[in-house]
């Protein structure tokens, strides 16, 4: 396996490897030899794809469908401020050519789904989970568990993180012997509402690149078997025991999970999973005209006091924080015209409907949030 | 018996904010049965409707995950770390 060779200039560039006895030539030539699949080029992916390339990985995929927001670059290092509106899977590309010309980056700028996803995983020796949201965890999971192939799993939330290496095969648990059911949508903050540290996935996505690079080349112990947590705000790393559960239905010792499934629906997600419809919606343009009117409406804002901070409706009545909406029912009036707003509509929605099943009638949810009122209405709202 | 148990970022917010907090409990289900009391809310994040620990929540005391102890029977000593982990999704695209 390892009969493959360097170049001078590869062993020039890589001497600081070469010359540590635990890598050396053997261990340069396997991840000169090795292949790495990134799915996602985000928060995660970005330290680990520039780490992978610099230490020489022959082969690296990147599967990503998004382009490069400016609000990405808090975090997203592989990116820059030239390559704004760019397919990320491009932009991750030219920089670790740039980087490492002698490492092949092969792209896909799609989305992985339970009918690719086996396609896309099966050439690869190592497979990294840079997503950022349950159904793809799942199917990531399940796709590495049926092909047999290590998945090394990273995960952050505000200042908190979470990395291990899965692998059934190894002796090792999935991850769903770990959580064997996701969340029901709604009940965990996603990052998008909860935000992130921006050097939190750098701690956590070269910890994945470290386990990635041990795997290829067979050195160190990894993570399988255990959970690192890391917690950026009391810098405190922690870790704990993970077992393999023989009950698994997809790595167990009769797996009842045997192809890939609809995760969307495992995950609870259905396209049309709001009971609201347009006659509860209202957009910016016109509450803006309603807010002139003499028939100014009631204006809930139901974000959080720190975003408030951020931007604002001028005019907002009231502010309750969707999570305490439920005890807080007694500060509204069911009598009033009232409309619900939060940042993109999301959480408001759910206030809506929460306050509909609370017997409240005359609600209406801002569609697109303010968002939608900073572009439509009011420019000097900053979008955050 | 004192035991610590921390608390996720992700459910912080239905802990008063706390990163951990001490309570008086002899196994699991009697000190997270404390900690509900005393913040309501946490109630619908760590049980379902059944009454037992969602399965997106795991509990360990020490590093060991209570589902291969004695479940939320499993004894605490004084001076134990509890740790509750939640199912994280992040990585921000
Ligand atoms: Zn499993």
């Amino acid at each position: 396996m390892s009969n493959i060779a360097l170049s001078n200039e590869e062993i020039r560039r890589y001497s600081r490897h070469l010359i540590m006895p635990e890598v050396g030539m053997a261990g340069q030539r396997r991840l000169k030899q090795g292949s790495v699949l990134l799915i996602g080029s985000g928060g995660l992916g970005s330290p680990l794809a520039l780490y992978l390339a610099a230490a020489g990985v022959g082969h690296i995929g990147l599967v990503d469908f998004d382009v490069v927001d400016e609000s990405n670059l808090q975090r997203q290092i592989v990116h820059g401020t030239a390559t704004v509106g760019k397919p990320k899977t491009a932009s991750a590309q030219a920089r670790m050519h740039d980087l490492n010309p002698f490492v092949e980056v092969t792209t896909y700028e799609t989305q992985i789904t339970s009918a690719n996803a086996l396609e896309l995983l099966q050439p690869y020796d190592v497979i990294i989970d840079g997503t950022d949201n349950f159904p793809t965890r799942y199917l990531t999971n399940d796709a590495s568990v049926l092909l047999g192939k290590p998945n090394v799993y990273g995960s952050i939330f505000r200042f908190e993180g979470q990395a291990t290496v899965f692998s059934p095969k190894d002796g090792g648990p999935c991850y769903r012997c770990l959580y064997p059911e996701p969340p029901p949508p709604g009940l965990v903050p996603s990052c998008a509402e909860g935000g992130v540290l921006g050097v939190l996935p750098g701690v956590i996505g070269t910890i994945q690149a470290t386990e990635a690079i041990k795997l290829i080349t067979g050195i160190g112990e990894t993570l399988v078997g255990r959970l690192m947590l890391y917690d950026a705000l009391a810098m405190r790393f922690r870790e704990l025991k993970l077992r393999r559960n023989p009950a698994c239905p997809v790595c167990g010792d009769h797996p009842t999970v045997t192809t890939l499934i609809d995760y969307d629906q495992f995950c609870g997600i259905f396209p049309e999973s709001s009971t609201l419809g347009s006659q509860d919606a209202i957009t910016p343009v016109e509450l803006a005209a309603l807010l002139q009117s003499d028939e100014r409406p009631y204006l809930l804002d139901v974000r959080n006091p720190y975003e408030v901070e951020i931007a604002t409706i001028p005019g907002t009545d009231k502010l309750i924080p969707v999570d305490q909406l439920q005890e807080r029912l007694n500060e509204l009036d069911t009598a009033l015209e009232m409309v619900v707003y939060c940042r993109s509509g999301v959480r408001s929605g759910r206030a809506v409907e929460l306050l509909k099943s609370a017997g409240f009638r005359k609600l209406k949810n801002l569609t697109g949030g303010i968002l939608r009122w900073s572009s439509d209405v009011d420019a000097s709202v900053p979008r955050y | 018996m004192a035991v610590t148990i921390t608390i996720p970022t992700a459910l912080r917010q239905y802990a008063a904010g706390k990163a951990t907090v001490v309570l008086e409990a002899d196994n699991v289900g009697a000190l997270l049965r404390g900690l509900v009391e005393q913040h309501p809310t946490l109630g619908k994040h760590l049980f379902g409707e059944d009454g037992r620990l969602r399965s997106f929540v795991n509990v360990y005391v020490g590093d060991e995950d209570i589902r291969y102890l004695a479940g939320e029977a499993t004894p605490l000593q004084a001076g134990e770390t509890v740790s509750i982990i939640p199912a994280i999704a992040g990585g921000t695209r």
